[in-house]
């Protein structure tokens, strides 16, 4: 088998608050190959966002720190790595985009200015050839009279359009690798499926993979080929997307797709939703054993004692459970 | 308009023709330089124990008409009748006693309680206001009774709002409106700031309140999924105006304004399996203090026509109860 594009093996990234140690990511490995989408599913505080900040290394430390663990990019593990060699990997070869483009792009230079700056660190091309390209980069995701738009500043853009600015500004370097941390969470409905569908064509043109960092299922089932359910800091459930909503195993995965209301075969109110009870645990000091126990229906007394390996329970389906 | 003042008597609720315009300010004067359309007349019915939902994307002036019904936003003109009584014209009398029978949930959890008071004063204080319990003791009896009805506990009432998460937050909020045993309650999105798990704890307990105390809501929201979850009828708000108000299963089968088939066709199934042909809109929503002449839509709409631009549709019914404000559909 070939080697993934990203390895994570066992990463545990951990912050030193004034109440203790929170362990928001504990343990977690999961990989990516070329080409490929992974969805990174979880609630508030599961980890997920710091895992994918991790990769990056765009972690403050302190509070933060590696406990544990190798992120392998390329069979090349990136934690020992300095700044300098970072900075070559951010946006050549891996690309972030976030949730509120608002707070990611600089307010006071021009979209077309930010985006051709990358174009320059990155081609050893003149600022002019490199304004050339970024008009190019905002065509490409779809920006009418992008000529004109890349003497435009942030805030004369609406939240789509920023979106698609950002995604101008990852690919301008045509990453191997795009890390998309809920990019559509602060959207409406109708612009999240625009923007959706720009990923998809960008990922098909560009042949990259993708790491989408989401919690909403919906999203997750039309956009992924593989999906890593998270959960207090831990992966309780690794699948092909099929076998995801088809067989969910974890008793969490399975409370989370019973819990969602669905558009398309909903008995409307007859139909109560599944809820999970309680909520998440505190990532202070974690009781031993699952972190699901406490909220779970199936729990049995082992549950509390140790925690469940993520074992194989069908090609490609890892669980961490021990039902 | 005139085809929908008939059905006027015997709903808990009717607006007419609600319109809220908000004035905008520009130069060193600050004169008024423009207006912002937020609701362009809007109307309809809520029949008692009913649930209608409100949806629309940001800024279609879903949460202003929540507001409006309750006066907590002048309207600038419209009617809105509660029991047969016109609330616009209520002085601050009778607006207290409209407060007793209508209330309001709000998304933010964080921002709507006071973080200075304990949950016990949160939830207590509207039975002190309008004098509701006639002693100390029957006026805790009545908070432990009403932190159980929402599923808390009643040694919360001396803890204060920043010890409780999100989901028990919403509780609390949810406690707060049922302490006047109120008839209506506006719901404007109650569960956006949850994760699904709690999203769907709260979306439960709704329903059973409202089956427990016969309550009748407006639910506003922006997820359509929750919105066809919850609601008996739902209208679909574009730019300060309602273009469709069907039964929920009606419209989600079939919708009839392109709007409409546009903002279901984009909601994410979580099934993969499931492959849908999905209508893409082109580009973002106008701005509403310019908003497209003629019908609101025209300039998204993928079966516009040229008279679209002139000519506003006015809501008619298209099939019993399916109302729907397009020129060439239904």
């Amino acid at each position: 088998m070939a080697e993934p594009l990203l390895d994570i093996r066992g990463l545990k990234t951990w912050f030193k608050t004034d109440d203790g140690m929170v362990r928001a990511v504990d343990g977690v490995s999961l990989s990516i190959d070329r080409g490929e989408t992974l969805g990174v599913v979880g609630e508030s505080g599961c980890g997920k966002t710091v895992t994918a900040r991790s990769v990056l290394k765009l972690i403050d430390m302190p509070p933060g720190r590696f406990e544990a663990g190798q992120i392998l990019w390329q069979g090349r593990d990136l934690i020992p790595l300095d700044e300098a060699e970072m900075n070559k990997i951010r946006a050549r070869e891996i690309a972030i985009i976030f949730q509120e483009p608002m707070t990611s792009l600089n307010p006071v230079y021009t979209v077309g200015d930010q985006i051709a700056e990358v174009i320059e660190l990155h081609q050893k091309l003149s600022r002019k050839q490199a304004m050339v390209g970024a008009a190019d980069m905002l065509k490409l995701v779809n920006i009418p009279n992008p000529e004109r738009r890349v003497h435009d500043y942030p805030h004369q853009f609406s939240g789509g359009m920023r979106q698609r600015v950002m995604i101008a500004m990852a690919l301008s370097c045509q990453p191997k690798l795009l890390i998309a941390d809920e990019p559509t969470t602060a959207l409406d409905v109708t612009i999240q499926a625009q923007i959706l569908e720009l990923m998809q064509e960008m990922k098909e043109r560009f042949g990259m993979a993708i790491m989408l960092i989401t919690h909403a299922m919906g999203v997750v089932a039309e956009t992924t080929q593989r999906v890593v359910v998270m959960y207090a800091g831990k992966v309780v459930e690794e699948a092909p997307v099929e076998a995801l909503f088809g067989d969910p195993r974890h008793p969490y995965t399975q409370g989370l797709i019973r819990s969602i209301p669905r558009v398309d075969r909903s008995a409307g109110r007859q139909a109560r939703l599944e809820s999970i009870p309680g909520t998440v645990p505190s990532l202070l000091d974690p009781p031993p054993g699952c972190r699901f126990a406490a909220r779970c229906k199936y729990v049995m007394p082992a549950c509390t004692q140790a925690i469940p390996p993520l074992k194989e329970v069908a090609p490609g389906h890892k669980v961490a459970c021990i039902l | 308009m005139s085809k929908m003042e008939a059905t006027k008597d015997g709903a808990l609720l009717s607006v007419r023709d609600l319109r809220k315009h908000f004035a905008v300010k520009g130069g060193i004067l600050s004169r008024v330089v423009d207006q912002v359309h937020a609701v362009d007349g809007v109307s309809f019915d809520i029949g008692a124990g009913e649930t209608l939902g409100l949806v629309g994307e940001s800024g279609c002036g879903k949460s202003t008409t929540g507001r409006c019904i309750l006066r907590l936003i002048e309207p600038s003109s419209g009617g809105i009748w509660f029991e047969g009584a016109d609330v616009t014209k209520m002085d601050a009398t009778a607006l207290r006693s409209l407060r007793r029978d209508m209330q309001i949930i709000f998304q933010d959890p964080y921002a709507s309680l006071n973080p200075r008071l304990t949950v016990g004063a949160i939830v207590g204080e509207a039975l002190t206001i309008h004098n509701l319990a006639k002693s100390r003791r029957e006026h805790e009896e009545r908070v432990v009774q009403l932190l159980e009805t929402v599923g808390l506990q009643p040694d919360h009432m001396r803890r204060f709002p920043h010890e409780f998460s999100g989901g028990q937050r919403q509780r609390i909020g949810i406690a707060r409106a049922l302490a006047v045993e109120p008839k209506l309650i506006v719901c404007d999105e109650p569960v956006s700031a949850l994760d699904v798990s709690i999203q769907a704890q709260v979306i439960n307990l709704l329903e059973d309140l409202q089956e427990q105390f016969g309550l009748t809501y407006l639910f506003i929201a922006h997820d359509l999924s929750v919105v066809e979850h919850i609601s008996t009828r739902i209208a679909v708000m574009y730019l300060g105006r309602v273009v469709e108000i069907a039964p929920a299963r009606d419209l989600y089968d079939t919708p009839l304004h392109p709007y409409s088939e546009a903002l279901l066709s984009a909601v994410p199934i979580p099934d993969p399996t499931v492959k849908r042909q999905r209508i893409m809109l082109q580009g973002d929503v106008p701005n509403p203090i310019n908003p497209p002449s003629g019908c609101h839509f025209h300039t998204r709409c993928p079966i516009a026509r040229p008279d679209c631009a002139t000519r506003v549709p006015e809501l008619r019914e298209s099939r019993p109860g399916h109302w729907v404000s397009c020129h060439y559909r239904g």
